[in-house]
Formats: structure tokens, C-alpha cells, sequence
């Protein structure tokens, strides 16, 4: 089975590679480019760790070929700030709120929610909940991460008021 | 790497796509959102020798009226169904059935042309497809053709296609006037798999039903007519009748639902009672 060459833009910067084709996107994340924020868990797309934004919209990368995300741009966790800008209010949120306890699904939800507070400004609370029904996380019972959100979207209308 | 070993193709060009599935065979498979296919092939279940990706073929995308029908490319993605201002317009009901699918995420990647072509037995798409009398425009190397929504769907994971055909856009007739349209289901979770669903659609004059179509979804092979209820209807049997709980309990009395460790055929048999009685009377109410 032959290699194919793949380039894409992840977090501003380029990636190329040959891969083949049955390589996913959330290995060639973390594999080739050493980009190992984004977490595997199921790997069947149900859990929700490895979400990805893709050209924007958040995807799950272990449902997606990393051949199927050439010339693609990909955003992952570690293009979400936390670096020296610091945490961004979604984050911090998170943080304040005890959104989150072992962290391994974190970033899955963190990239979810940064799509969907740019998405859905002032969120009900059922919306909330809805955007977040596609990850899955064992520790928190989730109510932290549902404050949290709400806590970023109330911090992030405030902020776009002034 | 969890699949097993492929080589992979994405032409750009329907033509393109055709004859690469016509020169693989039984070992080609085309993809569309992957959403189902790709867990298959992670599990090994699925193994194939190519894949055709349908992703990058600008003719199967977006959604257009044509007359009396709307026009909407196979590899549509179902968030973008979800949000169309046509859709809304003219099948409303096909914008909330995008709802219950999966989640954002999954949306986000998901095509209609992929959820109908794939005929998962609980799927919501291809019983709203046969309520909606749509028709699924395909296309081989060897022609196309025309397949009534009603006439696609066989077994569980089963279509009418030929392996080197592939989905190209769905017709559906646009909402006449009078027309009521709705669908329900009841999950374990939200997003997960439909443990029973319904998806109804009443034609209404001065008020009164005089045609519906009932289609059960996740309790049977392929989604499933219920025709007693539908011939209630339209001879006008209310909302919580006797007649149309008769005819219900005739319509479940004939299906056998699978059971599974997410419910038991009997409960199985309860819910469709449950959400076509829901779906028929948020239709009815959806038409007045």
C-alpha cells in the first residue's frame, strides 16, 4: 500500500509528511508532529478526547484520516493559548470551576467549547449542555465543566460589551 | 494505526470518483464523512483495498430547489443541512432529524448521502428519506438513475445500490400547504443510537388528515412503515383515539426489535408506541 504525501497548517505552522493513508489524524498529530495535547481515548469516536478543530469546526481526529486533512487547517489544544499569553477565559473557567480532575479529556472539551462560545455567544443553559453532549469525561460529574462554560460565556459577553 | 492497510484516492471530479470504483470493484469503498465507516474499518469489521473519498467532489455539495423539489448534494455535511435557510423553509423536519444525529462533532463531518448510503437501522435520515417520498439520484460508470427513497432501503446496513454506485444528491418534494412533518426518538443518552424513533408526515385539508406516513426507525432491519396507524390517520383517527391506539398496537404488535444490552425487544416494542404517538401529534400540530 503506497505513502502519501500530506501538508497541512496545524496552529499556524506547516506540517508535511508521507504517511499512509490508514494513519489518522490524531496519530499524525501526535506522532509526527510531536503535537501530543490532543489525547486518544476510545478511538471510535465516541469519547471525545481527541476533538480537533478542522478548517474551524471542531472533529473528532480519530475519525479522520490524516490524508483526508491535506492542505486542511487544523487547530489543536496546544493552539489554544496557555502558553506565554496565558490561559484563555474558557480555560481559566475550567480552572476556577473545577471543570476538570485527571485533565485527560480536557483538551477535547476545551477545543469543543472555544468553537462553540465563538459559535454561540449568549448560550442558554440547555445549549450548553447540548454542545457539550459529545465528550465524555469520568471524573468531574460534569456540573463544574457546565459552570464553567457559562462562566467563560458570561466573562467572554462582558468583555465584547466594553 | 488501528484500520487495515488501504490506498486511498480523492479525486475531484465525480467522473473520476466513478471510474475508480468501477476499476476496484468489490475491494474499493467510497467514504464520505466517516463517521460510521472509519469506527467499522477500526475495528477491522469493514477492510477494504481503496478508498474513493467523496470529500472533495464540489457537484456533491450544498442544497438547491429545483421546482417542486429541494436539491441536496450526497456529500452535504449534516451541519450544514442543519443551518440551511431552504431546508428550514422547505423540510424543516430534515433540519430537526439532523438534531438527534450524533453530536456537533459528529455533524460537523457527517454527509446525508453517507447516513442514507450506509442504512444504519437506527439512523435518522433514511426514515425521514422515505417520509418524505425523496428520491436518491446515483450514479456508475454504467449511468444513473432514480431511486425512490422507499425502494432503497432492504436489511440493516443494506441498500439497493451496486457497488460502484455511489449517492449524488437527494430529492425531496418541497412542504405543500397543509402539510405536517416531525420527528422523536428516545436514546439512553442524547446522541446516542435511537432505541426507537419516528418520523411522521400528515397531509391535512381544512384541518382534517387525509394521508400520513409513519415510519418507525431502530426497530427492525430497515425503517419501517407503520401502516395501520397510517391508515387511521386517514380515515381520521384522533390524537389518542381508540383507533389510532389500536392500530399502534397492531402496527408494534408485528415488528420484532432487536434486543441488545441498550434495551429489550419488549422495551423496544413500548417506545415506538411511545414516540409515534408523540411524532403523530407534534405533526398534526406542526400542520395547523
Amino acid at each position: 500500500m503506497s505513502r502519501q504525501q500530506v501538508e497541512m497548517t496545524v496552529n499556524g505552522r506547516v506540517h508535511a509528511g508521507e504517511v499512509e493513508p490508514r494513519l489518522t489524524l490524531v496519530d499524525f498529530l501526535r506522532e509526527d508532529c510531536a503535537l501530543t495535547g490532543t489525547h486518544t481515548g476510545c478511538e471510535q469516536g465516541v469519547c471525545g478526547a481527541c476533538t480537533v478543530l478542522v478548517d474551524g469546526e471542531p472533529m473528532r481526529s480519530c475519525l479522520m484520516f490524516a490524508v483526508q486533512a491535506d492542505g486542511a487547517q487544523v487547530t489543536t489544544i496546544e493552539g489554544i493559548g496557555g502558553g506565554r499569553e496565558g490561559l484563555t477565559p474558557v480555560q481559566q473557567a475550567f480552572m476556577d470551576n473545577h471543570g476538570l480532575q485527571c485533565g485527560y479529556c480536557t483538551p477535547g472539551f476545551i477545543v469543543t467549547v472555544e468553537a462553540f462560545l465563538r459559535d454561540t455567544p449568549s448560550p442558554s443553559d440547555e445549549q450548553i449542555r447540548e454542545a457539550l453532549s459529545g465528550n465524555v469525561c469520568r471524573c468531574t460529574g460534569y456540573q463544574g465543566i457546565i459552570a464553567a462554560v457559562r462562566q467563560a460565556a458570561d466573562q467572554l459577553a462582558a468583555e465584547a460589551r466594553s | 494505526m488501528k484500520p487495515a492497510a488501504f490506498d486511498y484516492v480523492a479525486p475531484t471530479s465525480l467522473d473520476a470518483a466513478l471510474t475508480a470504483l468501477a476499476d476496484g470493484g468489490y475491494d474499493a469503498k467510497p467514504i464520505a464523512g466517516g463517521q460510521s465507516l472509519v469506527p467499522l474499518m477500526a475495528f477491522r469489521l469493514a477492510v477494504f483495498g481503496q478508498l474513493v473519498d467523496l470529500g472533495r467532489i464540489e457537484e456533491l455539495q450544498g442544497v438547491a430547489r429545483d421546482g417542486d423539489e429541494l436539491v441536496i448534494g450526497a456529500a452535504t455535511r449534516q451541519a450544514a443541512i442543519a443551518k440551511d435557510a431552504l431546508v428550514a423553509e422547505h423540510a424543516p423536519v430534515l433540519a430537526q432529524a439532523t438534531g438527534w444525529i450524533g453530536h456537533q462533532q459528529i455533524r460537523n463531518r457527517g454527509t446525508i448521502g453517507g447516513s442514507i448510503c450506509h442504512a444504519d437501522p437506527a439512523a435518522e435520515y433514511p426514515a425521514t428519506a422515505v417520509a418524505l417520498d425523496a428520491t436518491i439520484d446515483v450514479a456508475s460508470t454504467r449511468g444513473r438513475r432514480s431511486i425512490p427513497a422507499a425502494e432503497l432501503f432492504e436489511a440493516a446496513y443494506t441498500t439497493t445500490l451496486e457497488p460502484d454506485e455511489v449517492a449524488v444528491a437527494v430529492r425531496i418534494p418541497v412542504r405543500r400547504p397543509g402539510e405536517g412533518t416531525a420527528i422523536f426518538e428516545v436514546a439512553r443518552r442524547p446522541g446516542d443510537f435511537a432505541l426507537a424513533g419516528c418520523v411522521v408526515r400528515v397531509a391535512t385539508s381544512g384541518g382534517a388528515v387525509i394521508d400520513a406516513r409513519v415510519l418507525a426507525f431502530g426497530v427492525g432491519g430497515a425503517p419501517i412503515r407503520l401502516a395501520a396507524a397510517e391508515a387511521a390517520l386517514a380515515a381520521g383517527a384522533g390524537v389518542g383515539s381508540q383507533e389510532l391506539t389500536a392500530a399502534l398496537q397492531a402496527d408494534a404488535d408485528g415488528l420484532t426489535p432487536p434486543e441488545d444490552a441498550q434495551a429489550t425487544s419488549a422495551y423496544r416494542h413500548s417506545i415506538v408506541v411511545h414516540v409515534a404517538n408523540t411524532a403523530i401529534a407534534e405533526a398534526i400540530a406542526d400542520s395547523q
